[in-house]
């Protein structure tokens, strides 16, 4: 495992308690408070994405159902919108996950741009066809913050797989 | 090779395929959506979870408490001091009324038991504060920090200071959920306070309301006080709801369009009372009396002569 397909650094394997650990976090922050707040992150659809793409075959679709699940109650939204719109978000993931990763973080950045903003696309069309007010453009703030946030939270859950590199000057190849 | 009855290797097996996969998923949660939106059978799993969840929404709201609590003590004093001699002022301003209050009520008491009306309910209520809002853009909903512990039941009327700012619609253990009344699925009874006219005011979105159902003629004036008409059995009458800001009355509509904008803090935070449920009116009476001249079909019935 690389951190980019072209790079040359090797990763340690992944531990599943780091990414449950990170999903359980990112539900934690997207609980807090902020109101109608603009720009404030999705930031389980950014860890989810992260993790789709990363890994697509330890995290998939059905830990994007069941997260989906858990912010619909946290949002007091209707049952269902969320894990519809996380649903289609791991599946867009995991679909892409064998180009993005070829790219550097930045271009990474301008993929998962459309996959978040698609989410909220599914949101928004869920709750107006449920007959709910507009929330206005502002909202689709909080995917251009995700997107902004994709390179340092790259490193963030990056972290405990890198491995220190020993430059042994004398080998061979 | 693989020889009948023997399994693939297991890092080929990766279970269904995706598009499998998602369809699964996605069917079960427009099944979840639906349940949700038409049927409201999810309540009860909705109530389970928040109560589970509610300590740790608490400890994630502390940041924000503590933001706004720093925040707050940096305010100058100067402008403390102006508050409270402000509050002082209006005090000493309502106190006028407030001493007269208990004498007015008694003398409507005995004027209304000499009219042979029905008493007026006394309110009563019970302060709760604005914790925060809901985080679903789509609806304005806030969450009060008292529940059904605390005596709260779903229906209830939430005031504040100046005037009507929503209904309790869901109520967890210690806390309960209102809808604001700018949100587009509230509707609430009011009048006109200055002639009496009766019409329904419903959210329209973006912080406004607009007063629905009213004849492009209908007698409106921008700056019209609406209060509460207690027609609904929920709502206390006379409570002040929203100012009337501006009436579009296009002659090729039937109605006309009157937006109107709050009056009390419905979007702001702080302080709410959630008033008591009220005693229930009178059974309404039925639409069809069950009367034996009642025209049947294909009964041709004589009209009476008066």
């Amino acid at each position: 495992m690389q951190p980019t397909h072209s790079s040359r650094r090797i990763l340690l394997p992944v531990r599943n308690w780091f990414i449950v650990l990170t999903l359980f976090l990112a539900l934690v922050l997207n609980l807090v408070p902020f109101g109608r707040f603009p720009g404030i992150p999705d930031w389980v659809a950014l860890v989810l994405a992260f993790w789709c793409i990363h890994q697509p075959l330890k995290v998939g679709m059905a830990a994007g159902f069941f997260l989906g699940l858990a912010m619909d109650v946290a949002d007091a939204s209707i049952m269902g919108q969320h894990a519809l719109a996380y649903v289609l978000l791991a599946f867009a993931a995991a679909g892409l996950s064998r180009r993005v990763l070829w790219f550097p973080l930045a271009q990474q950045a301008i993929h998962v741009f459309p996959l978040l903003l698609g989410m909220q696309l599914v949101m928004l069309v869920t709750r107006m066809i449920a007959g709910a007010e507009f929330p206005g453009v502002l909202w689709f703030l909080s995917s251009v913050t995700a997107t902004l946030l994709w390179h340092p939270i790259t490193y963030v859950l990056l972290t405990p797989q890198f491995q220190p590199e020993d430059k042994d000057v004398h080998r061979p190849i | 090779m693989s020889v009948v009855g023997h399994a693939p290797p297991p890092f080929f097996k990766r279970g269904p395929a995706p598009l499998v996969r998602l369809a699964f998923f996605v069917s079960l949660s427009l099944v979840l959506l639906v349940a949700d939106l038409r049927f409201h059978t999810l309540e009860w799993a909705r109530l389970a979870v928040a109560t589970a969840a509610w300590p740790l929404q608490r400890v994630t709201g502390i940041p924000i408490d503590a933001a706004g609590d720093f925040g707050g003590y940096l305010s100058r004093q100067r402008a403390l001091l102006g508050e409270n001699e402000e509050l002082r002022r209006r005090q000493l301003g309502t106190a006028n009324l407030l001493l007269r209050q208990d004498h007015l009520e008694q003398e409507n008491k005995r004027l209304r038991a000499l009219l042979e009306m029905r008493e007026r309910q006394p309110v009563e209520g019970r302060i709760a504060e604005i914790l925060y809002a809901a985080r679903d853009p789509f609806s304005r909903r806030v969450i009060i920090d008292k529940g059904g512990q605390h005596g709260i039941a779903a229906g209830q009327a939430v005031v504040d200071d100046i005037g009507v700012i929503g209904q309790v619609t869901r109520v967890f253990p210690l806390t309960s959920e209102v809808l604001l009344l700018t949100d587009k699925e509230q509707a609430i009874p009011v009048a006109v306070q200055r002639n009496g006219l009766r019409a329904v005011l419903a959210g329209a979105g973006a912080g406004m309301m607009e007063l629905r159902f009213l004849a492009a003629n209908a007698e409106v004036q921008v700056g019209d006080t609406l209060v509460t008409s207690g027609l609904d059995g929920v709502y206390l009458p006379g409570l002040p709801v929203a100012k009337v800001v501006k009436i579009d009355r296009d002659s090729s509509y039937s109605f006309a369009r009157i937006i109107c904008a709050p009056l009390a803090g419905v979007e702001r935070h702080g302080l709410a009372l959630v008033l008591g449920g009220r005693t229930a009116l009178p059974p309404q009476p039925d639409d069809a009396p069950s009367t034996p001249d009642q025209p049947t079909r294909g009964k041709r019935v004589k009209k009476k002569v008066r």
